[in-house]
């Protein structure tokens, strides 16, 4: 009696496929949070022994070195080709790329496109901050109307810097595309969800069925110029009003169905 | 000895094949052999030309600038190359596309009406075939035999019912050289 | 070694690159290359290999990154144009220490230029076009024979040290024919194991292969380490040929096809009675300086011919550090020497 209650004291302990280094992110910041995430599908997959992890250029350009994995660090906006020559040379490993916004939808856009539309047997999570985080707060390409940032100081405008670039819905015209889905974390009841989209992810590559990609709306407090709570707010307010929430591709469920995977 | 050739014509005319045929039968020989085309643009339409060294020592150069034997299809590739004819070299001009004469007095010339003799032997485009034939046979760069060897090398599959005629056609052009040497 | 066959410089390079065991090719059409990347779609395919077509030279070089890390031996080919697209990756596959063989088939340029042969890319190609402190071994072969042999050399090399490596050819090599003997297959299977490739962290602790240290003295350690493999490679990786330098009077000094064609021009001056000689370096780096030094010190006249405005006159200046003249003779925009202009400008450069 006594050893089972302590066993079930351990409600929450450290992903193994996370390594002993601290985060170095922002207070705030949603990285930590979709990392963790990842971490524990690693381990409830078993796959923490055979998966490589492509970390772009940005905020997120150390992840390689907070998880527990195999990594690389690929030039900016080239994570999904480099995740490509991975994948095609190594089919037996489990390949991941963890992306910025900058990265994915502005630097590497064909990079991008490309590999979806091939249906690349490989995982992507892609964090849309609205905002070049490393460099100190300039305009990404998912930037909203609007908003300010340090290279659109008068705030964006579609007839001098263009419309926010909506990822997950490119990804819907891509036939290699096995699953597409933009969820958030910012609320405690948001993150088993966003576990459950990119747990979907994970299947798409697993059960050979094409690319996977998962779209995580994210604060990013220091270069919004916000406490994290205001943050927060700020992302439910504007974020999901111009990113709509909910799943864009999914050839998985159907595929778990008939393979009988839970 | 070293045979410096350039042949060349219109695309389409069987120019490079030409080339390629006399190198691979010059390797067959035991020579030492290069084939260098001139390539891009000009090769839809325009000349088309080769270069090919057959050599008893290692090619040095697979570039010529003065030839030792031409092998010419049209009028523009005459124009061309018969001005860098080595002195006593061998211009073998196709007299069914060129109705005009070289213009050279220090050269050995062999006129083949290689299409009327392809004509004849009902396929058209062995003319090239003609032409080799009497390349051979006025420079003896390479044997029949290897020649023969290197087209079967190259006409497999689909284009192997074309080798006997193709064989003739060589024959007929080794004809024809022989009566104008002599 | 199997019996001689007629090859396209393509083709022969592509061959190679499977004898060496290279079973993992990415590429991007454009001329003159593009046969090779078709004969590694056919071949690829044969031989249970992996060929994708990229979307562009820049997925291309990051394709061969991934595939080089998880430890696959990788080629691509390209033509000038989209060697320029390729630097980026090229400068962090360096800092990463990761292997890969790149095919540069030089056409004439800048911009869109021609294509036509040129040797037009020493500088980028040698002296390193990405940024940061590397250099890439780089091997320019002369007949398709030496080609095959140096494709598969380059494999070697580059897993030996850990370095991206540069054939250089050009339009010439690429399009001609020559009796080539490759020889035979390597088993992909028995080439050793890549203790530092990402290969999924089972029994051991994680790896990373990254270009990458924001601590600068860090970093150094790591630029340092480079800079101690180049210098192993400047010492044990140098290559060349002597032509007719015994009895020389004058020497010239070209490499690839060039190289090539000066041995007729060798040839031709020596009929006129002049002692011309070659120096053909094979290895462009590491170049052969002290070779080439102790050469220039048996002539007065050190004439460099090249398909460029003068780019290897550079490093023959700095070898020869003017113990003789350096006259220079060049071709440029895809013009292709011939031996008897190069003769008329050596003739000139003896007044006669």
């Amino acid at each position: 009696m006594e050893k089972v209650s302590q066993e079930a004291m351990v409600i929450a302990k450290m992903p193994e496929s996370l390594s002993k280094k601290e985060f170095t992110y922002c207070p705030g910041c949603h990285h930590g949070i979709v990392h963790r995430l990842i971490a524990e599908l690693i381990d409830e997959f078993s796959l923490r022994e055979k998966t490589v992890l492509v970390a772009p250029v940005g905020c997120s350009v150390f992840a390689y070195e907070f998880f527990n994995v195999d990594g690389t660090v690929a030039p900016h906006g080239r994570a999904l080709a480099v995740a490509t020559g991975m994948k095609r040379s190594r089919p037996d490993l489990f390949i991941m790329t963890y992306q910025g916004d900058g990265d994915l939808a502005a630097i590497g856009t064909a990079e991008t496109i490309h590999a979806a539309n091939r249906g690349e047997r490989v995982t992507t999570v892609f964090i849309n901050n609205a905002v070049y985080g490393m460099t100190g707060g300039q305009m990404a390409p998912t930037t909203l109307l609007g908003m300010k940032t340090t290279t659109s100081p008068y705030g964006r405008r579609p007839e001098k810097e263009g419309y926010p670039i909506h990822v997950m819905e490119i990804m819907k015209e891509l036939p290699g595309v096995a699953y597409a889905e933009r969820v958030k974390v910012s609320r405690p009841q948001d993150v088993p969800k966003a576990k459950m989209a990119i747990k979907k992810a994970f299947y798409a590559q697993l059960l050979d069925i094409g690319f996977g990609i998962v779209e995580v709306l994210s604060t990013c407090p220091t270069n919004w110029g916000m406490d994290p709570v205001e943050a927060g707010r700020w992302l439910e307010e504007n974020m999901v009003k111009e990113f709509p929430l909910g799943v864009y591709v999914d050839k998985v469920t159907e595929v778990m169905k008939e393979k009988g995977v839970k | 000895m070293e045979h410096k050739l350039i042949a060349a014509g219109f695309g389409g005319q069987g120019v490079m094949l030409l080339g390629q045929l006399v190198a691979t039968a010059g390797m067959i020989d035991g020579k030492h052999v290069t084939w260098l085309p001139s390539y891009g643009p000009e090769m839809r339409g325009g000349t088309a030309n080769c270069t090919v060294v057959v050599s008893d020592e290692p090619v040095a150069s697979p570039v010529v600038d003065t030839p030792n034997e031409i092998v010419i299809f049209n009028i523009p590739s005459l124009l061309k190359f018969e001005p860098t004819l080595d002195k006593d070299g061998i211009l073998v001009m196709n007299t069914s596309m060129i109705d005009r004469e070289p213009s050279r007095k220090d050269i050995k010339v062999i006129k083949v009406p290689a299409n009327d003799v392809a004509d004849k032997l009902g396929v058209l485009k062995a003319q090239n075939m003609v032409m080799l034939g009497a390349y051979i046979e006025a420079t003896k760069a390479v044997s029949f035999e290897s020649v023969i060897k290197a087209l079967e090398k190259k006409m497999t599959g689909k284009k192997a019912k074309f080798l006997d005629v193709n064989k003739k056609a060589i024959e007929e052009g080794m004809k024809i050289a022989r009566e104008q040497l002599g | 070694m199997g019996e001689k066959i007629m090859v396209k410089g393509t083709e022969a390079i592509g061959e190679a690159a499977i004898r060496a065991g290279c079973r993992v090719y990415f590429g991007y059409p454009i001329t003159p290359q593009s046969e090779l990347t078709e004969y590694m779609s056919r071949r690829m395919e044969e031989v249970g290999g992996v060929f994708l077509q990229a979307e562009s030279e820049v997925a291309t070089v990051n394709m061969m990154y991934g595939a080089s890390s998880v430890g696959a031996r990788v080629m691509t080919s390209t033509s000038s144009p989209g060697f320029s697209l390729m630097q980026e990756g090229i400068s962090y596959m360096a800092n990463a220490q990761l292997p890969g063989v790149f095919v540069d088939v030089v056409r004439g340029g800048p911009g869109l230029g021609d294509i036509q042969p040129s040797q037009g890319d020493y500088f980028q190609i040698v002296k390193g076009g990405g940024h940061g402190d590397y250099r890439l071994p780089v091997y320019s072969p002369s007949s398709l024979q030496e080609a095959v042999e140096l494709t598969i050399h380059a494999f070697d090399v580059a897993d030996k040290y850990r370095t991206p490596v540069v054939i250089f050819a050009d339009g010439m090599m690429g399009q001609m024919m020559e009796p080539v003997e490759f020889p035979d297959p390597i088993d992909p299977g028995s080439l050793p194991e890549k203790d530092w490739a990402l290969t999924g962290a089972k029994g051991r602790n994680a790896r990373y292969v990254t270009s990458f240290d924001i601590d600068p003295y860090k970093l150094e350690k790591m630029n340092k380490n480079l800079q101690e493999k180049y210098k192993k490679i400047t010492e044990e990786e140098q290559k060349w040929e002597e032509f007719m330098t015994d009895d020389m009077e004058v020497l010239f000094v070209a490499h690839g096809t060039v190289g090539r064609i000066v041995k007729s021009t060798v040839k031709m001056a020596r009929d006129k009675g002049i002692k011309a000689g070659l120096f053909r370096p094979i290895s462009l780096f590491p170049f052969p300086y002290q070779r080439l030094s102790e050469l220039a010190d048996k002539v007065d006249i050190v004439m460099t011919v090249e398909m460029s405005a003068g780019q290897m006159l550079e490093d023959v200046k700095l070898a020869v550090l003017g113990k003789a003249r350096t006259p220079f003779y060049g071709r440029l925009a895809g013009v292709i020497p011939t031996p008897g202009e190069i003769l008329e400008a050596l003739m000139k450069e003896l007044g006669r």
